[in-house]
């Protein structure tokens, strides 16, 4: 069974969705390794601060994926929280699909030479540890948005989530529990179509929620074929690993001039497909990951106008029920001060969710160009690699040719 | 058909057979050493180093210069020639269009062997005398080549006469081809039939560029070298009579003149313009020198490689095989209008069809056979009836192959030329192989495939995306990348298609050829088997003699005499036979493994060169998209 351990001595290196955190020292949150044991992935989270709500400045624990799970549950479930965008909970670890192409390749290995089955194996295990990586790194940025902000950053939860030195023993939820999430769910999204009928006074809101929804389906249909595009560059690489040692073999058996040819070929197909593989990661890191982030970030944004339409929605049914209780004039008192209650949160729900978009907005375009400027660049870079090693290799070949020429002109 | 016959006696010998032409090997005037060596050595070298050219020039020098003395006269006349010209006619004759020169060539070649055999030295070089005979074949060359390229062939021709000329082209020849098959054409050239070589040639136009040039550069050697093959002309004959020349020698010049014009237009062979007639896709095959066009039928193509394989398989040759039928592609041709994967069945079909008729006229005794010529150049063809899948005539071939194969099982040669042992190993795991990275190819182009719809497909996804986003910058930059992945699809599609044609059809190609190789393995393995027949038989009679002798049987003694007389001729016959057909197997084979390397080579650098230019494109690309991103504000 594949056990890892990683070491994640520089996670800034392989950061890939840049989630402009301001820089606020006095809470520096990062997982530095990480431990993987079958399905479990135990996260060490460790934590540098200045605050004195902590006991100590430098502290570690051990954290798994369903305490990250737990930990943004309860932020959602803050009635405080109500008017944030509350940071996207990391997806669960897959290691699906990598474990079943290697299981795959377990069954094809009678078919593949040594060589070709050896990198086949290097490639997976790459793979693996690039899925390894990207979700320690999800987990991080997920804690680090949490500590940069100035609300959430101060939530009790959280504070427990980092300096509990035991484990957490947060339970996986239960049937019932998993059952009543999907119900609610259900009636969640019921709701949202209800409420999305009203027509809203604010026009920043009614903006918003007409953007996002769009922006939300355009960006999962990217995000599904970003991942389709990326998933067969990697095929065509993994296709010149077979091809390279096919040609390998045909030249171990070839003692013509042609020998040397195929050699060279296969030797370059060996390293295309290196550079083929790493544009394939790079685009799935840059790209891929980019979109799929901003996906569940737009939820979240989502997610934070629902909760407002919904104290909007509540607040329209208390003037209801004021008017009701007047007319009846009774529970007048407890009905006014229902509707007091309702507008307020209301208004604060507006107020901090009109700021949160924005600064979503922004953070979003920053993200973006940084991305997509890492990434033409990357593909700058390994094109021109591409191009050295062919031309290199079409000198290679060539040479023998130039070669007996050259001789030619030295005998006259 | 007398091509069989032809060759059996000359490969049977020098026998006084060949007597007859000045192409006898077996009358090596001079020969100082024994052609054989030369003949079946140099084949391998020739292509790699000048060195080897040499041993091919010689080879084909001393052929015609033994038999016709070739005369440089005219080369000064030419042009640019004139200071090349000095040293060597190759070099004229290989700047211009090669196939006119070789054609003239011919022509002044066998003239000068019929005229005067044995004019062999450089001292000839100088004598214009030779024009005169140069003249006659000029006429005699009516094509209309271009001028210059006319007059430069002229000039060869006239050359040709000295035994330089000859040599020069044979270098010429040798040095375009690099991976030509040069031992071939040398001996042809000995023969007489100096066509073929041309046609060898001309195939392979493409290295011809680039040969060119450095051929001019080179023809100083030359010089030497014709002077030096003139030395080792002798052999030639010899060497000539181990060529299987189909053809006997003692042709009219008429005749030669035809063959030359053939060679010609061999070089040029394309097939374009798939049609589609009534139900079946008609190709043109035209000869640029002459604009010579005829339409065929996919079964005519079928129908040549039946009637070359009936005549020539069993003699050992490698016969190229077609295209494969594919009732599949075909039907969807015919139902499906502006399909695309139907346009791309009729390109696949019609690029495999002139690959196939490029091997078929790239191959020295396959150029010269009759059916070819009338393939090429008649105007109607009798329609190819027995080609059909599913026709009577094709169930019987289809018995007669598994009859074939089972006959094949029984038959349990005990090897005794371990080279052959050894090849034929060789080509089945090579063949095994190939069938390995063929399916592995495929599934590259089917991932490249894959990539550019995925591509496609995110690209316009992003284009949805960026007309979504409401920040300028932003939404520009998202269109733009659009744009960049729309045209990176295109790549990827192209570089799928590049992937096919160049990669996977070649070798689709080779695994069809090797099944043609293992043909001829097959075929000498039944001559074999006649032949261990014939003695079984042979030992048979003799035994009936015997024990006809033992019960004193006078009567029928004489008739047993007579058989075993008889059997002891068709058992050297057989022998013989097998003896030609395993010669013929080798050659053939080493020709096939020098025309392979020529061809990987070649397709391996065109691969190469199709995914450097998409990598040099994709740079542009990413290159132009770049301040876009950082456009984003």
């Amino acid at each position: 069974m594949i056990k890892l351990i990683v070491q994640l001595s520089s996670p800034s290196l392989l950061r890939s969705v840049s989630v402009d955190l301001n820089n606020d020292s006095s809470l520096l949150i990062d997982i530095p390794d990480a431990l993987c044991e079958r399905d479990k992935v135990k996260f060490t989270v460790h934590t540098k601060t200045t605050l004195n709500s902590f006991q100590k400045p430098d502290f570690s624990v051990s954290r798994q994926h369903e305490d990250f799970i737990w930990l943004h549950d309860t932020l959602v479930e803050t009635e405080e929280y109500a008017g944030l965008i509350i940071p996207p909970a990391p997806p669960k670890p897959d290691f699906e699909s990598p474990r079943e192409k290697m299981h795959k390749l377990g069954e094809g290995e009678a078919t593949m030479t040594k060589e070709e089955y050896t990198k086949m194996k290097q490639e997976l295990e790459a793979e693996y540890l690039a899925v390894f990586k990207k979700t320690v790194q999800v987990h991080e940025i997920f804690l680090q948005r949490l500590s940069s902000h100035p609300n959430l950053s101060k939530d009790r939860n959280f504070q427990i989530f980092l300096e509990y030195d035991q484990d957490l023993s947060v339970r996986r939820k239960n049937a019932k529990e998993m059952f009543g999430g999907f119900f609610k769910n259900m009636v969640k999204s019921a709701d949202e179509v209800l409420i999305s009928g009203i027509k809203d006074v604010d026009e920043f809101f009614e903006q918003e929620k007409t953007f996002l929804l769009d922006y939300f389906s355009k960006i999962k249909d990217s995000t599904a074929k970003a991942e389709k595009m990326t998933r067969s560059h990697k095929n065509v690489a993994d296709d010149y690993i077979h091809i390279s040692a096919t040609l390998n073999s045909i030249a171990a058996d070839d003692n013509t001039a042609l020998k040397q040819h195929l050699e060279k070929f296969a030797e370059l197909l060996e390293k295309l497909r290196k550079v083929e593989g790493r544009v394939a990661s790079d685009q799935e890191l840059k790209l891929t990951e980019l979109l799929r982030y901003y996906m569940r970030d737009i939820q979240a944004a989502k997610d934070l106008l629902y909760r407002r339409a919904r104290a909007l929605a509540d607040y329209e049914n208390s003037n209801k029920a004021l008017d009701k209780a007047r007319l009846k004039s009774k529970d007048v008192a407890q009905a006014e001060e229902n509707q007091k209650q309702c507008l307020l949160k209301f208004d604060k729900l507006s107020e901090s969710g009109k700021k949160e978009l924005t600064s979503f907005k922004g953070r979003r375009v920053v993200a973006f160009r940084k991305n997509l400027i890492e990434m033409a660049e990357l593909e700058i870079k390994h094109a021109k690699q591409c191009v050295i090693l062919h031309s290199t290799c079409i000198d290679l070949m060539d040479s023998s040719f130039i070669f007996a020429v050259v001789q030619v002109r030295g005998r006259r | 058909m007398h091509f069989p016959s032809v060759f059996s006696s000359s490969t049977a010998s020098p026998l006084p057979t060949l007597s007859d032409s000045a192409m006898d090997p077996p009358l090596p005037v001079s020969s100082s050493e024994p052609p054989k060596d030369i003949f079946s050595e140099p084949p391998a070298d020739t292509f790699k180093d000048p060195l080897n050219k040499t041993s091919a020039e010689k080879a084909a020098s001393g052929g015609l210069s033994k038999a016709q003395a070739a005369v440089p006269v005219k080369v000064a006349a030419d042009e640019e020639l004139d200071d090349l010209f000095s040293d060597s006619l190759g070099e004229s004759g290989a700047a211009p269009v090669t196939d006119v020169l070789s054609a003239p060539q011919n022509d002044v070649i066998k003239k000068d062997i019929f005229e005067e055999p044995p004019k062999a030295s450089t001292d000839l070089f100088g004598d214009d005398d030779d024009e005169d005979l140069f003249k006659e074949p000029l006429g005699a060359m009516t094509k209309k080549p271009q001028g210059s390229l006319f007059t430069e062939a002229k000039s060869e021709a006239k050359a040709a006469r000295p035994e330089q000329s000859n040599s020069a082209a044979a270098d010429l020849f040798t040095e375009e081809a690099f991976t030509v098959t040069p031992v071939v054409a040398a001996a042809k050239s000995s023969v007489n039939t100096s066509s073929k070589t041309n046609g060898l040639h001309s195939d392979e136009e493409d290295l011809f560029a680039e040969a060119t040039v450095e051929l001019s550069l080179d023809s100083p050697h030359n010089d030497r070298r014709k002077r030096e093959a003139a030395k080792p002309s002798a052999p030639a004959p010899s060497l000539s009579a181990s060529a299987s020349t189909s053809k006997p020698q003692p042709k009219t010049l008429e005749e030669l003149e035809e063959e030359e014009k053939e060679d010609t237009f061999d070089l040029n062979i394309s097939v374009t313009n798939p049609e589609k007639v009534g139900k079946s896709t008609t190709s043109l095959s035209m000869f640029r020198s002459k604009q010579f066009t005829v339409r065929r039928r996919f079964s005519d193509f079928l129908g040549l490689y039946e009637k070359l394989s009936e005549k020539h398989a069993q003699n050992g040759y490698i016969v190229p095989p077609p295209p494969e039928k594919s009732i599949l592609g075909m039907t969807k041709v015919k139902v499906g209008k502006e399909d695309p994967s139907s346009a791309e069945f009729v390109e696949r079909r019609r690029a495999a069809l002139e690959r196939y008729l490029h091997r078929v006229v790239s191959h020295p005794s396959l150029l010269q056979d009759p059916d070819v010529r009338e393939f090429l150049e008649k105007e109607e063809l009798p329609r190819a009836v027995s080609t059909q899948a599913l026709s009577g005539a094709g169930f019987l071939k289809m018995i007669n192959k598994a009859t074939d194969a089972v006959s094949k099982m029984t038959i349990k040669m005990n090897e005794s030329d371990v080279w052959f042992e050894e090849k034929l190993q060789e080509v089945e795991s090579e063949d095994q192989q190939l069938r390995k990275l063929h399916a592995m190819v495929e599934s590259l182009v089917n991932h490249r495939k894959e990539l550019s719809v995925n591509t496609a497909m995110f690209a316009k996804s992003v284009a949805m995306l960026g007309s979504s986003e409401d920040n300028t910058a932003l939404s520009r930059a998202l269109s733009q990348l659009a744009e960049v992945e729309d045209r990176i699809e295109q790549l990827h599609q192209d570089q799928a298609s590049n992937d096919f044609f160049i990669f996977a059809e070649l070798l689709a190609d080779y695994i069809r050829l090797l099944g043609a190789v293992r043909a001829c393995f097959d075929q000498r393995m039944k001559a074999w088997q006649r032949w261990q027949d014939a003695q079984n038989m042979l030992q048979k009679k003799r035994e009936t003699e015997a024990k006809l002798l033992w019960a004193n049987k006078p009567d029928k003694l004489q008739q047993a005499k007579d058989e075993i007389v008889e059997w002891e001729a068709k058992v050297s016959q057989y022998e013989r036979e097998f003896e030609r057909v395993s010669a013929t197997v080798r050659k053939e084979v080493i020709r096939f493994e020098k025309e392979k390397s020529r061809d990987f080579k070649k397709q391996i650098i065109r691969y190469l060169e199709s995914l450097l230019q998409s990598q040099q494109q994709l740079i542009k690309y990413w290159e132009a998209f770049l301040p876009e991103a950082k456009a984003i504000a």
